[in-house]
Parts: structure tokens; sequence; C-alpha cells
């Protein structure tokens, strides 16, 4: 490392060496266009629809765009609009409201799952394919699929099993107070399997020495789980607890294809607005406003990130 | 964690006979291979009970959200509408009807459908693992000065939310650069942005980089040029990992429904996800629920026979999708 830096600095201080070294000739035969040439599906693809998109959505957040007549810059009036609009407001409850839901149902069950899946060791590859099954149905067919089970009848799928122990027939996605808990029992149903499987992996790496030494000092069972298990995967927990919040604050496809927002707007998510201003307005694409609220909420999610590495970082050093 | 055995067996090796001495570091590998309960946990008898009361439930438990939603769909497939609606629990009260698969797959024209997800599968399928080996390979084997930046601008988009694209790149496919015409109702529209993987492109880098450089110089010095060293000996090399990027790709455009809603309008061309939702309140219960079957086999399919590769990665992929 040092020595290749010095040869550095000697070529560097001889300025006949590194005019070679920038020498287009020498470039192209030092395989220089080679190079380029396997880079260039990257780069334009990255380009064009990676790259160039980031940028410009930042650009268009402020601009009036509607694709008839050219781009004109109106500064901030695409996140005034934005604030004024109450649905804004009733997106933010409602997405929060989701993220928490998904929190209370989906967080604790995949980790409870996980770790009883890893006691059981004859089993565990069969356990594995099962829990994971609903990960691999594709998500619009899940959707469609509880959808018919969520049926308000009481001849519907859930209202048939609820009628068996003796409960009347619920609303499900038919009323503003249940829909968005049928949508989170959903996704959380549709999404438990990945997280299942990133701590079973978490766990097999939990040193077997670490459970020997706790049993040593008299630790309980549940001694074990609290001082050993749930320490060790401390680190992956705080990842998938990030990773959920992320992803729920962009939930999209259950409430597009379950309510579309409805019963008045109880399911309306910031998604499912940003899809709304730019796609289904009726006074033609809103582009620049839903730009702009898309990168209100990338930034929100940066900062929200950074702030939580921060602080699981300032735990873990305790 | 096996080292344990050769200190303990002289011990014993006098004392004990060979059966026993056999058993014996079994029971030690067990204790290798041991969970939050020990062994020794297992031998008490409350424990014991317990633990088979929560295993049969776990068991219980999986079986009936991992696979009964799952029976419920195909036996669903193949009942007649009526008694699907009035008894949805009940098996066959009324027989069979198998009609409703053929019903869906000509009447509703699932198998057009079908065969557009498959195009739009393959199609995404060779751009990203095109886009994706290209780039690793001058990036991680051939090294360019000006890498370091490209690679870090490919890591950055993995921080950008997929949202943030949806409508720039929606007017890219609209008027896409230099072709002049909008890609709109091609499958160009799906295939091309699908390339911009992040996490393909770093999945593959890390892999190219942990290949033995040694066989590099070694083509070199047997006069393979820069082509030759990919095709032959790179691309060869790669198989686990490009096996990997290729059914998180088919599974991936497989799922997808976002996107493929917004660029393919046109019904002729649409894939399963986005025709399905449109098909529903038009289609008769029973060949509906036989054509949310027919697009479920192929991911289900895929899945059985490439388990370990789902479930030694799949987590990756679906923490990152959400």
């Amino acid at each position: 490392m040092t020595v290749d830096t010095a040869v550095k600095q000697h070529v560097a201080a001889r300025p006949e060496r590194q005019k070679r070294r920038h020498n287009p000739i020498t470039w192209v035969q030092r395989g220089g266009l080679t190079t380029l040439f396997f880079l260039l599906p990257l780069l334009i693809i990255f380009g064009v629809f990676s790259w160039t998109p980031i940028v410009e959505s930042v650009v268009m957040s402020f601009q009036k765009t509607n694709l008839v007549t050219p781009a004109v810059f109106v500064g901030w009036d695409n996140f005034v609009a934005i604030f004024q609009d109450p649905l804004f407001w009733v997106a933010i409850r409602n997405t929060g409201y989701f993220a928490l839901l998904a929190l209370l149902f989906g967080y604790p069950i995949p980790l409870i799952a996980a770790v009883l899946m890893s006691e059981v060791k004859r089993m565990k590859g069969f356990y594995s394919v099962l829990a994971y099954l609903p990960v691999i149905i594709p998500p619009v067919v899940s959707v469609l699929l509880w959808k018919i089970f969520y049926d308000a009848s009481a001849t519907g799928v859930f209202n048939a099993i609820l009628g068996w122990v003796g409960i009347p027939p619920q609303p499900w996605i038919q009323d503003a107070a249940t829909a968005m808990p049928s949508l989170v029992l959903e996704a959380t149903w549709a999404g438990a399997g990945g997280t299942i499987i990133i701590y079973l992996a978490a766990l097999t790496s939990v040193s077997p020495d670490l459970y020997d030494a706790a049993e040593v000092d008299g630790a309980s069972i549940w001694g074990k789980i609290w001082h050993v298990t749930l320490p060790q995967l401390r680190g992956i927990l705080f990842i998938t607890l990030i990773l959920q919040i992320i992803a729920t604050a962009q939930v999209f496809l259950q409430p597009f294809l379950f309510t579309g927002g409805g019963p008045v707007n109880s399911t309306t998510t910031i998604l499912l607005l940003i899809y709304q201003y730019a796609f289904t307005n009726s006074l033609g694409g809103a582009y620049g406003q839903a730009t702009a609220l898309s990168l209100m909420l990338a930034v929100f999610l940066a900062i929200l990130s950074i702030v939580y590495f921060r602080v699981t970082a300032r735990w873990s050093d305790n | 964690m096996t080292t344990t055995i050769p200190a303990d067996v002289p011990l014993h090796e006098t004392i004990e006979p060979e059966g026993k001495r056999a058993k014996r570091a079994r029971v030690v590998l067990e204790d290798a291979d041991r969970g939050i309960l020990s062994p020794a946990d297992w031998r008490r008898p409350h424990v014991r009970i317990v633990g088979t009361v929560f295993n049969v439930i776990l068991g219980i438990s999986l079986v009936i959200i991992g696979l009964l939603p799952l029976l419920w769909l195909l036996k669903s497939a193949v009942t007649p509408t009526q008694d699907t609606l009035t008894n949805p629990l009940s098996l066959f009260p009324n027989g069979l009807a198998w009609s409703n698969i053929s019903k869906a797959w000509n009447d509703v024209q699932i198998g057009s459908f079908f065969f557009n997800t498959i195009w739009m599968a393959v199609g995404e399928w060779a751009v990203q693992l095109l886009v994706a080996t290209t780039g690793g390979y001058a990036l991680s084997v051939l090294k360019p000065r000006y890498g370091k930046i490209i690679s870090g601008l490919v890591l950055a988009t993995l921080f950008v939310p997929a949202v943030v694209l949806l409508v720039p790149l929606y007017l890219t496919i609209l008027h896409p650069p230099l072709i002049g015409h909008s890609l709109i109702n091609t499958f160009w529209a799906v295939w091309l942005p699908a390339g911009a993987s992040a996490f393909n492109v770093l999945l593959v880098m890390r892999f190219f980089d942990s290949l033995p450089r040694e066989v590099f110089e070694a083509a070199r010095t047997d006069g393979a040029g820069t082509f030759r060293l990919f095709w032959s000996i790179v691309l060869p090399m790669s198989k686990p990992i490009l096996g990997v990027v290729s059914v998180f790709a088919i599974n991936a455009a497989w799922a997808d429904f976002l996107w493929p809603n917004l660029v393919l309008t046109d019904i002729g061309i649409q894939p399963l996800s986005v025709r399905l939702p449109q098909i529903q309140s038009s289609t008769d219960l029973g060949v509906y629920l036989a054509a949310l079957t027919i697009a479920t086999l192929i991911p289900v399919v895929i899945f059985l026979i490439f388990q370990r590769t789902f479930l030694r990665g799949g987590g990756l992929g679906g923490a990152v999708k959400g």
C-alpha cells in the first residue's frame, strides 16, 4: 500500500511520464476502450433509467409539468399545494397507522416463530418452506385471494370460520374501522416468511458456547433467551425494524387493490396519494406535485434512517 | 466444536467398550449442534412435554398459515362457483368443475396473459443478466480508474426509494432519449428499467471479487483477450451467482404490478398481475379462482425446485423490496 503510493508520487513527480499516462492512444492500447465497452450496458441503463430520473425528480418537484406545455419553475408551489391538501394529512395518519399496526402484528411474530423453528432441528427445512410459501405467491394474487376471504357476507371464508366459534360476520375491508387492520393482516401474512428466514439464518450463527456458559451460570430457558439469544440478535433486529418501517411507509399494493383508498379515505396512504396526483387526476397529471411528495417521503425516510442508526449505534456501544 | 472429542476420548478409552464410545461421541456432536435448549433440557420431562406441545402448535399454525390458503385456492379452482359462494369451506359438496380451468385459459384468455408474463420475465431476466455481468466484470475484474465512482453511484441508487423514480421514469418511457417515440405499450418499457438493479450489480461484483486472480493471470498468459476472459473463464466460473440472480429476476418480474400497470395499458400485452385485478368483476368466481391458480403455479414450482436459493438469499431480496 505505502509502496504503491510512493511509486505513484514518484511517477507524478516526472511530468513526461504523467503525460504518457493520460495519452488517449496508450489508454486505448491498455484496453481502456474495451473496458468502456463492457461498462456500456450498465452506464446506459443506469444513466437513462436510474440516475437521470433521480435528478429529474428533484428538478420536477419545483416545476409545473403537464407534458403538453413546457415545464415552468414554480418554486415551492408544489410543496405548498401538498400541505394545503387535506388528503395529505389523512394519508400521513393512515400510513402511520398502517406502520404502527404492522409493527404490532408483524414485528414480534416472525421472531417468535423463528426461535421456535430453530429449536426443531429435524423439521426445520419443512417448516421454512411452509413459512416462505406466502412470500412466493405473487403479491397481486395474494391480495385478490384475501379479498375473496374478506367477503363480508356470512358465507365469506373468514366469516364462515368465525361462525364456527359463534362470532358474528365482520365487515372486514368494507368498513372504515376494520379496513386498515384487514390490510395489515394480509401484508403481515405475505411478508412474515422473509423475516423468519433472516432470523433463522441469524440464529444459526449464535455460538452454542454462549448457551453452555449461560447454563454453567445457572440460567433458565427464559434466561437463556433473554440474556443470550436476544442480545445476539440485536444487530439484525435493529436492521429488520428500520427496513420494516421503510417498507410500510411505502405501502401501495394493499390499499390500491383491496380498497382503492376507501371506505371514506380510511386507507389512502402516501403512495396512493402520489399515484392519484400523477395518474388518476381529473385535472391532468400533477406530475410536479407527485414528485414533490415522493421526494419529501424519501428525505423523511433518509433522515429517519440516519437518526435511527446514530441512536442504535449508541445503544450498541453501551 | 469437535475439538472436545479427542481431549475427552483417551480418558474413557480403556474403560468403555467401542459402541459406547461412539455413542458418547455422537452426544458430544449433538451438543455442538444445540440451540437454546440443551440435550439435558430436553431430557427433563416437563420441558419435553411443553416443547412437544409448542412444536405441535408451531407445526399446525405453519400448515394453516402457509399451506391452507394455497390448498383452498387449488380446491376452489375446480369447484363449481355456486358451491364456493354458499359453502366455501366444504370439500366438493356437488362434485368437481374441471371446466373452470379450460374456461379461464381460453375464454378469459388467461393463456395469452400467461405467455405475456413469461415473455416479460424472460426479457427482464436477459437485460438484468447482461447489465450485471458486463458491468460487474468491468468494475470488479478490469477495474478502470474511474470504476470506484461508478460503483459508488450504483450503490447510491440502493438508498433511493423506488417511488421517487415513479413519475420521472414514466415520463422517460413516454419520451425516451434518442429513440424519438414512446415506449409505452411495448415490452421495452418493462425490460429496460428492470436492468437498473443495483442489488444485482453489487451481488455479481462481490462474487467476481472472490474469484481467484491467478486464474485470470494464467488465462491472460495463455493469450486470452478481455472478451475471451469474460466469456470462457469468468462466466462459467460464476454459475452459482448467475443462478441466484436469475431466480430472483424471474420471480420479481412475475410479482411486479405497479410499473407494468402504468406502462402496459394495452390488454394485448398485459401480464397476469395487471390483468387479474381488472377481470375480477366480470368473471365467474370459479373461473376467476382458476385464473388465480394458474398465475400462482409457476412461482410455486420455481420455489420448490430452487428452495435453497430462496431460503438462503430470499430474506435479502425480500427485505430490500419490502
